[in-house]
């Protein structure tokens, strides 16, 4: 029953890790940037979410739309004025400027909202039962890990079927020849960062309904688990950031559970290490030939 | 482009190192500050308001002396909140005093460490040249240890509100503490605990990354074994921005703990809470000083954590007037109700004001001579406060606080003695 | 080719100067009282962090791999650094040697860990090599933080548990788990800082002027070419990492000694960040840009203390940050200073993919 429950956990886990890496894979998988940022879009949906349905008493899902729309327009902003002007610049400076942003995000939130702990409320609460009191799955995991699959058929099928999703995979396939195909660079990276943000909003719910503290730093240590599990899948690959996820959340779980509580962060990382060692493009990552 | 980056940035170091040597003449002539903070004796020593002429502090008495007071504790970073509690209660008391009309006023000055060691002796080093006569910090433990070690040797008067390892204590004369030592609430906590017989099995969780949550945890452990109570599970994480405390639970309900310590601050105990919730595991939970504020966490639960102990100094539903005027005051000013943190260190004002009032022939020494004085009353053993968290405080010569912790019961989302 | 080598020279000799005239006039300064105490105070670890920069320096600018995890090696200095020197204090009462020994065993401690992380990363590329220097970064930083180490009469004791850390009546414990090495006496100064940076700087100069430094730059530049002309690809990665690793170790070693007390937490990713972000706006491969955007970033947020701030300093940081990374790589300002200073085109450094 234990091992069970330690699978239920690490799923309900992994889902949150995989949604936010979801977003994070959109966005490093197209423009190429890893965006440290992202966790704090993550971190600023949550907060808006919070103020709508829990100072405001809106419906959670009129807050939930009210996130989507004001990270999507942050990520929008940022994109606009710090990641754009460094589009020919090498992919470190913008590194460096995401950085810079995800300090801006966060002393920002502390400014604005304060440094202390708020307690978010949950957007769905409860548990379902399956054995009564010894094993149960709380609705929100069932919740986001519906939506990670959701949003993972969607992205999929988006950017296979779309011709805004195919411009997309163009331009991570190679920027200069999508820009001779008559293909809007500028506007189709700026557009990956809307959807990529809008994601965020959607994590941040889902985050911290399952985990039901919000602080202006909630979001930096999520992102960069998320990256993480990006990695751990495969750079730019759909399904990858979603299975990374999940294996991240069960690895956790289980290093915890039958390892150690004291060292469970260092096995984590050693068992990626070996993951990637043994597949050094991650799980689902595909090997791309180098051209001489 | 490298020459460029040279230049903006030797640029912005010119213009720092100006505005440098514009504090430095600040120091020596008492001209004004950017802000009027920093002025002569004759404002009230209130940090942030310009307009620093607060009510009944217009006109000072002839001969009030004004002792520099430099605070050091994390305003940003993950230990922000903790370190402005530090700050917004001293604050307060700050003003209190110089509204007493009384023969010592306080100028207050509190820099930012953001929890980090290094950044707090940068910090404390900034408050030396600004001038500082004693030393009120550090939050969080690290960073007082090794701004501790610093004052000891440049003799300056330091007193914490929170920082409660022994370590920051240990082997200085200069330095005391407002809160309890973690060694003394971890061995409080198991006395009451096999005293009031509340369990047979006991399980831990612990911050085994913090100092404070791993000081507590040990002579929780130790007074524990010697007390012959069957601890049956000691599970750890890794640090407070941990979300999943789910394994940790499932291995205390798995082992029949039906009692759980948790010495870890309230952001995830409140965590920890919950999902014993949801896995209608409902054992007693007790913790520790950094629980409180949990109950005024902005959108809290309340029903999550009835039945609650907590060993803590302060209540902020306290009935007493001073405490009431105090947690309206500090409500006034930042919208949020104030915990144990800000109490402390409102109460480290009022024992600095009480114990320099004390102190003949103050406004000719300098910082070392009032260190050595402070540190003799304070460690005299004679010299007693009274505070929000707690009446006739006394220190040891180690300088650990003598007060006793109040147990508190969490019923129907309030504080109950218990 | 002559001339060629002797403008390289040139170069070195003027970052010599560099750190000699800022380490004469800051002494002269403070000989003279002319140095504020919060000056003093930044300038060890302000030594720490341009030793820490250009050492990832060689690891990001001259290598080409990005490294996310170098403040892990700085971690494993700092706390071998601190071990070394408590042990020795009784064997070495003199300060100077016992600071130069604990700082080798630093820069010991992380060479080692620069072997054991660096064979089995540099197979790996781009991101993925990234992620797993984070990782190793993670998983240093818990091994410390529950790391105990002690010394009593029957010699040296290190557990992974304070269960199972047993020491003598007598002992004295060193590093405490997550408490971290506390009542450490402070043995750093700024001439050992200023010493160790001018190591830093023979060591990483000489290396990039050597025979192997012009093999490490031609991986960066093509590893494929650089392979088919029979450079050994494995050995010069490792010996670019390495060295990187162990200078960061001897940072570590002085940083850690220069306070009493040193958590293993503070080590962590955003340290690693904050040198990768000394290093980027340094230049990719400028020794001397790493040396001096380490320096004065460092001294940036204790600077802005004196504007009284407080809560806005970090944001106003943050602003700074980004306006620096835009101002930098803005082409029209790039070209003004460009005609404006006659610069040479240099041949972009190649950046991780």
């Amino acid at each position: 029953m234990s091992f069970l429950n330690n699978v239920i956990t690490g799923i309900s886990l992994g889902s949150i890790y995989a949604i936010i890496a979801l977003g994070y894979t959109m966005v490093y998988g197209i423009a190429k940037m890893l965006n440290f940022a992202h966790g704090d879009v993550i971190m600023v949906g949550a907060y808006m979410v919070f103020f709508a349905a829990g100072r405001f008493g809106l419906p959670s899902v009129v807050g939930v739309l009210l996130a989507v729309v004001v990270c999507t327009v942050l990520g929008v902003v940022i994109e606009r004025l710090a990641y754009k002007p460094l589009r020919q610049a090498p992919s470190l400076a913008v590194l460096i400027t995401a950085i810079g942003v995800s300090y801006f995000l966060q002393n920002g939130a502390q400014i604005l909202w304060g440094a202390a702990t708020k307690r978010f409320t949950p957007v769905v609460e409860g548990t379902l039962e399956l054995v009564p009191g010894q094993l149960g799955i709380s609705y929100v995991a069932i919740l986001s890990v519906v939506c990670c699959i959701a949003v993972m058929a969607a992205l999929t099928l988006f950017t296979t079927r779309t011709r805004m999703g195919k411009a997309m995979r163009a331009c991570s396939e190679d920027k200069a020849a999508a820009q001779l195909m008559g293909i809007n660079v500028d506007a189709t990276i700026s557009s990956t960062f809307a959807i990529g943000s809008a994601l965020a909003a959607v994590a941040g719910v889902l985050m911290c309904s399952a985990y039901p503290v919000l602080s202006p730093t909630t979001g930096s240590m999520p992102g960069i688990r998320a990256f993480t599990a990006a990695v751990f899948g495969g750079i730019g690959s759909i399904p990858g950031a979603l299975l990374g996820g999940i294996l991240l959340g069960i690895i956790e779980t289980f290093a915890k559970a039958y390892i150690s509580t004291d060292l469970s962060d260092a096995v984590v990382f050693a068992v990626l290490i070996v993951v990637l060692l043994v597949k050094p493009t991650g799980l689902m990552g595909r090997y791309v030939p180098e051209k001489v | 482009m490298k020459k460029f980056l040279a230049l903006l940035l030797a640029f912005v170091m010119t213009l720092a190192l100006a505005a440098c040597g514009g504090n430095d003449d600040n120091q020596n002539n008492n001209s004004s500050a950017p802000d009027g903070a920093q002025g002569d004796t004759q404002t009230p020593g209130n940090d942030q308001s310009g307009d620093a002429q607060t009510p009944g502090g217009s006109q000072p008495s002839g001969d009030a002396v004004t002792i520099k007071i430099g605070g050091i504790g994390p305003l940003t970073g993950d230990n922000a909140q903790y370190g402005t509690a530090t700050y917004w209660g001293a604050e307060i008391a700050v003003e209190e005093i110089n509204a007493l009309n009384g023969p010592v006023r306080l100028e207050f000055n509190y820099q930012d460490d953001t929890g980090a060691a290094d950044t707090a002796v940068s910090a404390y080093n900034t408050l030396k040249d600004w001038g500082a006569q004693v030393i009120y910090g550090c939050t969080t433990t690290t960073p007082c240890v090794a701004v501790a070690s610093e004052t000891y040797a440049d003799r300056y008067f330091q007193l914490t509100p929170s920082a409660s390892s022994p370590e920051v204590v240990n082997g200085k004369d200069n330095v005391f503490q407002m809160c309890f030592t973690d060694p003394y609430l971890g061995t409080a906590g198991a006395d009451y605990l096999s005293e009031n017989n509340l369990g047979t099995k006991y399980g831990v969780i612990y911050n085994n990354g913090d100092a404070y949550s791993t000081g507590i945890a040990e002579a929780f452990l130790e007074e524990a074994k010697a007390k012959g109570m069957e601890v049956v599970a000691t599970q750890t994480y890794p640090d407070d921005t941990t979300t999943d405390y789910t394994v940790q639970l499932n291995a205390c309900k798995d082992a029949g703990a039906d009692v759980v310590f948790l010495p870890i601050y309230y952001t995830p105990a409140s965590l920890i809470l919950s999902q014993a919730k949801q896995m209608s595991y409902a054992p007693l939970f007790i913790g520790g000083d950094g629980m409180d504020g949990m109950l005024d966490m902005d959108g809290f639960d309340k029903s999550l954590a009835e039945g609650l102990l907590l060993m803590t100094p302060f209540s902020a539903g306290a009935e007493d007037e001073r405490t009431k005027s105090f947690v309206e005051k500090y409500q006034a000013d930042h919208g949020i109700l104030p915990n144990q943190f800000a109490a402390d260190g409102y109460d480290c004002m009022y024992a600095i004001y009480e114990a320099c009032s004390q102190i003949d022939g103050l406004a000719d020494m300098d910082h070392a001579q009032l260190c050595d004085a402070l540190a003799a009353l304070f460690g005299g053993g004679g010299f007693a406060v009274d505070g929000l968290t707690g009446s006739g405080m006394t220190w040891k010569d180690t300088g650990e606080i003598s007060k006793s912790p109040l147990i508190f019961r969490v019923e129907n989302g309030a504080y109950v003695g218990a | 080719m002559k001339k060629k080598l002797n403008k390289n020279s040139l170069n070195g000799f003027i970052n010599y100067g560099i750190i000699l005239v800022v380490y004469l006039v800051l002494q002269f300064l403070i000989g003279g009282g002319m140095v504020s105490n919060s000056l003093q105070s930044l300038l060890v670890p302000a030594c720490c962090y341009v030793v820490m920069a250009m050492s990832l320096n060689l690891t990001v600018g001259i290598l080409g791999e990005l490294s996310l995890g170098h403040a892990g090696f700085m971690s494993l200095g700092a706390f071998s650094g601190i071990v070394t020197s408590i042990l020795l204090q009784s064997v070495l009462p003199a300060v100077p040697l016992r600071l130069a020994v604990s700082m080798a065993a630093g820069a010991l401690a992380g060479g080692l860990g620069g072997v054991i992380v660096g064979v089995p990363v540099l197979r790996l590329r781009g991101d993925y090599l990234a992620i797993v220097t984070l990782a190793f970064g993670q998983i240093i930083k818990n091994i410390i933080m529950v790391l105990y180490v002690g010394v009593d009469g029957t010699g040296l004791h290190v557990a992974l548990n304070s269960d199972r850390f047993i020491l003598a009546e007598d002992g004295t414990t060193i590093i405490k788990g997550p408490m971290g090495a506390v009542g450490v006496t402070k043995l750093a100064s700024f001439t050992a800082g200023f010493v160790l940076i001018l190591i830093t700087l023979l060591v990483v100069q000489n290396l990039v002027n050597s025979r192997a430094g012009r093999a490490i730059m031609a991986l960066r530049d093509n590893r494929i070419a650089a392979e088919s002309v029979g450079i050994n690809v494995t050995k010069y990665k490792l010996m670019a990492f390495v060295i990187s690793a162990a200078l960061a170790g001897a940072a570590g070693a002085l940083f850690g000694l220069n306070y009493s007390s040193t958590v293993a937490s503070k080590f962590d990713f955003n340290t690693s960040i904050l040198v990768l972000v000394f290093v980027v706006l340094g230049g990719l491969g400028s020794i001397r840009g790493s040396m001096i955007a380490a320096a004065l970033l460092y001294v940036l947020p204790e600077l802005l203390r004196s504007f009284d701030i407080a809560e806005y300093r970090m944001l106003i940081y943050a602003i700074i940050l980004i306006l620096v990374m835009l101002a930098t790589n803005n082409p029209t300002l790039k070209n003004f200073f460009g005609s404006v200073f006659k610069k040479k085109k240099k041949p972009a450094s190649r950046t991780s993919k």
